[in-house]
């Protein structure tokens, strides 16, 4: 791990930090989740480092569980996009023919609806439960995954390695793991770190409008929309989230260039 | 004696390198070059790749492309230095005193615009001409380039007219200025060779007729002795030698020289054909997916055990798709394919694993033929993997012998292929080959994209590995010094079919078929006045007109 | 048929299947789901009776695909059925909402074409410089961040602090039209810095790719000046990616809309539907639904029309 630029260590910490915190939230929130503890929006203090909230709970507990759950939701979301549209897009590009057709078509077909459009459509007939957010987000998302995941594989598999590997008989599974899935690494782990970022996003838009994580549980979303009556009052307790978002984002990026700079090299990864 | 037009002085150029995924790194790629030309002259600068010879041309307009930098010495262009000019200096001598050819015409004219205005956009620019007098010397160029329809080709759009004519359009671009210097980049290199020949003699017609000085850039030499009157020979941004075309081919005082002038010399004795051919391709037809027309119609050729067949043609003779097919990767429409005594399957999917060893396949591009994830010594084992299950030791012992016999020795299994040269990249696909012990190697241009000298030793090596494995070669080229080095038997391919057929020393010994002659007379040969010469005595018209 | 022709025919045809699809899409992604829609309206204390009468009520005993023909038939017609909390006509409620969305996206977009195009060229010019580094440390910075949290940002800095804009946004028919642009001003810059980044930096890859061309340094080398070589070179082959760049961005603004409404309480289409998805009112839904989804697809459609309609190699056949 030496060698590792000052940008990328940065990133690697934070993320670590939120992870860890969203981890071992019960064990390191200093007061209960929804237990009411003070009067409402109370200012910073050394009893409340954030303040309290809405209606006199902790913010800074309500951060680091709502941290817990948008995390959670994203990464769940992301790995189900991930797989998902990273496998059918393969497939799609070695297979070609009508099942890349149907696969294609299809996936236009999905994008063609703005993605928040789909998930309130959705949302508005399905029970709003944690599986069910992370299945319509991962599924939502992975048409992204899907059109990247396909275009790079169908960039390589007309390259003269993986013709030379047809010609010597191997089977799919080799020519998709051995010879395709190395060279799409890199835009595909770039491609990793935005996905979760946007995940992140779109998770606490939603819990924002009311239709993700549902009370008494919250996330930052959710924590913006309970205290955004503040924001005319001049109380800041609504923006707290932002910062937290912004931090975790700009830190996945960093993580994510270096990933990207790290598996571009042709050289084994030794020249750099 | 009056002053030179161009007076370059210790020219020293540097870059910097981004590699993916790397630290930028500074080279030099030009060290300490001089050279000087008169008004009127034509000087070839000759090279192998990476020699620096498009970069000391563009250093004539002050022009370094990306992050290259003129870093040392003096430019000086009709008495005036002009490497450190102001960038007004700079608009004022390009498009005026010195123009610029690039390789590839269809690049370097905007899509958007129609030929003539970019034709006589420098003209006007600079003021130097009316638009109507600026428009009737275009098509005076266009006539003396002999172009079609001079009158009306200026209303064209780029992608209405042929990639030879575009390259004699972007002449007359060059030439409509009426500029002191014209730097001629590569401009015949990307055409097929009996399109070559016209484009080369509109060029030198042109130079004549206006008197232009010319610095003519090109890797082979054999073009550049039909225009130039001195050639300068580079390597490696050095210069090697210099000197007037007649002492450069006929007394070459450099090694290096002399290599470049007796490349392609290697000597084949063509062998009888044996009794029974070990590839029989008999009235194939093919054709892509949903066109039209067929790409192969009516193919039977043979090829003989240990033996060479090499299959000649330009682009879209059909010459590739005729490997295409016999791989199974694109089943024929009609005819058959007897291999060893045995008719194979008509698709890749439906042979057996026996089939696909015994018949390999070595690509032109050696860089995309291997997967850069994997490092030689896996590229090399896996078809001993594949095909004979060898593991462990045994692979690593067998995939030496294989690098031993590639020359490449010790320590290049743990490389990738972005630390190999173009030769060794193009060494390692013939091992990789070779691993799986086949009777037949199909070769796609396995030569064309590199350097002559590295080609050559490619060549060599080939011909070595035949003598000792008895392996059998179908080498798919479109150049005929290449046949000539290591052909048995030869099919000359045009426009789908099989042009003339038979054993080498017949199919290149007159009587010729029109097609046979025109393209065997259009290979640029290294010798003073082959252009006139050839111009003067060929029967047919070649097609890229 | 002239090969331009055809393929414009093609690509609209294809765009009015596509809005075929999608409606298929809404219906189905309503109606089929599992999960009874009955039962979601009512909650889970209902009694059968009222089940059934709400399932009578929906139709929701026909077939489904007979369904889905009657409201596409009615929809086709401008009737957009009835919605189920308050039993007000839909199109009735859409016309004055959709009114003031366009109004939002019109005077966000009047902002953000013209500054992300002259941005995108500033960045360009001064590639690799501090202009283009701060311009593109800005926009990632406005990308990681959600657009309601943006919107939040900019009211607690303008509206409560400053008190330059009031916080809430609005706005009625009443209203002269500097009144409303004062109400919306607010809004449209957060859609404003929202859009901009994106836009921005498609512009900059835009413009940089053409000026990578090989026939830009033939114009480099007859000695044009920078501007006059943008101007005459690049820009002919840059418009089309721009304006596709623009076009997508558009698209895009569409759905920043529905967040933005919510969080300045604006009366939009966007707040329309976010308050009936929570009250799980499925005609509004997929009314609502299908209108966002035809301005996005016919957003994309233009795009599309324009490229190939710019392209000299289909202007000009061989």
């Amino acid at each position: 791990m030496k060698g590792i630029p000052l940008s990328a260590l940065f990133g690697l910490i934070v993320t670590g930090l939120f992870f860890g915190m969203a981890a071992l939230a019960p064990w390191i929130a200093p007061y209960g989740m929804s237990e009411i503890v003070g009067d409402v929006w109370e200012p910073a203090s050394g009893q409340f480092w954030l303040g309290t909230d809405n209606i006199g709970r902790d913010l800074l507990t309500r951060m680091i569980y709502g941290g817990r759950n948008t995390i959670f939701v994203a990464s769940m979301a992301t790995a189900l996009s991930f797989c998902l549209g990273a496998f059918l897009g393969f497939t799609a590009a070695v297979y070609g023919g009508w099942v890349d057709q149907l696969l294609a078509r299809g996936n236009d077909l999905v994008m063609s609806i703005p993605t928040l459009i789909s998930a309130l459509v959705v949302l508005s007939v399905m029970p709003v439960t944690l599986p069910v957010l992370i299945v319509v987000m991962g599924l939502l998302d992975s048409t992204r995954v899907f059109r990247l995941s396909r275009a790079v594989a169908v960039d390589i598999n007309v390259m003269d390695f993986v013709e030379a590997a047809r010609l010597r008989g191997e089977g799919q599974s080799w020519v998709i793991f051995r010879e395709i899935l190395p060279n799409a690494l890199s835009p595909l782990v770039a491609e990793l770190g935005l996905r979760f970022i946007f995940a992140i996003l779109f998770i606490s838009t939603l819990s924002f409008l009311g239709l993700g994580i549902q009370p008494p549980a919250a996330d930052w979303g959710a924590i913006v929309k309970e205290n955004r009556e503040g924001i005319v009052y001049g109380i800041p307790a609504a923006l707290v989230p932002a910062v937290a978002i912004v931090t975790l984002s700009i830190a996945v990026n960093l993580v994510a260039d270096w990933a990207l700079t790290r598996t571009t090299s042709l050289k084994g990864g030794r020249g750099a | 004696m009056p002053d030179p037009l161009l007076s370059i002085r210790n020219l020293r150029i540097e870059a910097t390198v981004h590699a993916p995924g790397e630290p930028s790194r500074e080279v030099v790629i030009v060290d300490d070059v001089s050279l000087s030309l008169d008004r009127g002259k034509v000087m070839g600068l000759i090279g192998e790749s990476g020699a620096g010879k498009s970069t000391i041309g563009l250093s004539a307009l002050a022009y370094g492309r990306g992050g290259i930098r003129l870093t040392g010495g003096t430019i000086t262009l009709n008495n005036r230095e002009i490497r450190l000019a102001d960038a007004a200096t700079l608009r004022s001598l390009r498009g005026r005193e010195v123009t610029y050819v690039a390789q590839s015409a269809a690049a370097a004219f905007n899509p958007a615009k129609r030929l003539m205005e970019q034709v006589i956009e420098a003209t006007l620019h600079h003021g130097l001409m009316s638009r109507e007098a600026a428009e009737a010397r275009a098509v005076d160029l266009f006539r003396t380039l002999s172009l079609p329809d001079p009158e009306t080709i200026g209303q064209r759009y780029p992608h209405q007219v042929s990639g030879g004519q575009l390259q004699r359009a972007m002449t007359a671009m060059a030439l409509c200025p009426k500029p002191d210097l014209v730097i001629f980049d590569e401009p015949t290199t990307a055409l097929d060779v009996t399109t070559q020949i016209d484009v080369l003699a509109a060029i030198k017609t042109a130079i004549a007729q206006t008197g232009v000085a010319a610095l003519y850039i090109t890797h082979d030499l054999a073009v550049v002795a039909q225009v130039s009157d001195e050639i300068m020979v580079l390597r490696h941004g050095k210069m090697v030698e210099h000197g007037t075309v007649q002492q450069i081919i006929e007394a070459p005082r450099q090694d290096y020289t002399r290599a470049l002038i007796s490349v392609r010399s290697i000597e084949h004795t063509e062998k009888p054909p044996s009794a029974q051919p070990l590839l029989v391709v008999q009235n194939v037809s093919a054709r892509y997916g949903a066109m039209a027309k067929d790409v192969l119609s009516n193919v039977s050729v043979q090829v003989h055990p240990g033996q060479t067949l090499a299959l000649v043609g330009e682009s879209g003779s059909g010459k590739s798709t005729m490997a295409r097919v016999i791989t199974g990767l694109l089943p024929p429409r009609a005819g058959q394919i007897t291999f060893d005594g045995r008719t194979l399957p008509r698709a890749l999917k439906d042979r057996p694993r026996e089939d696909l060893r015994q018949i390999q396949m070595i690509y032109q591009m050696a860089d995309v033929a291997m997967n850069p994830r994997q490092t030689v010594a896996t590229i090399i084992g896996r078809p001993l993997e594949f095909y004979f299950g060898l593991r462990g030791a045994e692979r690593d012992a067998r995939v030496q012998e294989l690098l031993d016999a590639i020359e490449l020795g010790k320590g290049y299994g743990e490389r990738y292929p972005a630390e190999l040269s173009g030769g060794q990249k193009q060494r390692v696909c013939i091992a990789r080959a070779l691993a799986a012990k086949p009777k037949l190697i199909l070769c796609d241009e396995v030569t064309s994209a590199l350097d002559p000298l590295v080609a050559d030793g490619i060549l060599k090596l080939l011909l070595d590995l035949q003598a000792r494995e008895g392996v059998a070669y179908l080498f798919i080229t479109h150049d005929i010094a290449t046949v000539r080095a290591i052909a048995d038997s030869i099919a000359v391919m045009y426009q789908g079919r099989v042009q003339r057929y038979g054993a080498k020393s017949d199919v290149l010994a007159p009587p010729f078929d029109d097609y046979t002659d025109l393209l065997l007379s259009s290979v640029p040969e290294m010798q003073i006045g082959w252009l006139e010469r050839t111009l003067a005595t060929r029967r047919m018209e070649s097609a890229g007109n | 048929m002239v090969p331009i022709l055809t393929l414009v025919t093609q690509r609209i045809a294809l765009g009015l299947v596509l809005l075929l699809a999608v409606s298929v899409l809404i219906f189905a992604g309503t109606e089929l789901l599992p999960g009874d829609v009955a039962q979601a309206i009512l909650g889970q204390g209902a009694t059968p009776e009222a089940l059934a009468n709400m399932r009578t009520r929906m139709g929701l005993d026909e077939s489904a695909i007979s369904r889905y023909f009657a409201w596409l038939g009615a929809a086709l017609q401008g009737d957009l059925g009835v919605a189920l909390s308050n039993g007000r006509d839909i199109a009735a409620s859409i016309g004055q909402r959709l009114g003031n969305t366009l109004f939002l996206a019109a005077v966000t977009a009047a902002i953000s074409v013209p500054l992300a195009i002259f941005l995108g060229l500033l960045a360009v010019r001064y590639r690799d410089r501090w202009p283009d580094k701060l311009i593109s440390g800005l926009t990632l910075t406005s990308i990681s961040l959600p657009e309601f949290l943006l919107g939040y940002v900019l009211m607690y800095v303008f509206a409560v602090k400053l008190g330059w804009f009031p916080s809430v946004s609005n706005i009625n028919s009443g209203m002269s039209f500097w009144q409303k642009l004062n109400a919306v001003a607010l809004p449209s810059l957060v859609l404003t810095l929202v859009v901009l980044a994106h836009m921005m930096r498609m512009t900059r890859a835009a413009i940089l790719n053409v000026m990578q061309s090989a026939y830009i340094e033939t114009a480099e080398l007859k000695g044009l000046r920078r501007l006059t070589l943008i101007a005459r070179h690049a820009m002919p082959n840059a418009l089309a990616p721009i304006v596709n760049v623009v076009m997508l961005n558009l698209a895009y603004l569409v759905v920043g809309v529905v967040v933005i409404e919510v969080v300045f309480v604006y009366p939009g289409m966007g707040q329309y539907l976010v308050d009936h998805v929570a009250k799980r009112d499925v005609p509004v839904v997929q009314a609502c639904g299908l209108i966002f989804a035809a301005i996005y697809i016919g957003l994309n459609l233009l795009a599309d029309l324009i490229s190939i309609l710019s392209n000299p190699r289909l202007r000009h056949p061989k």
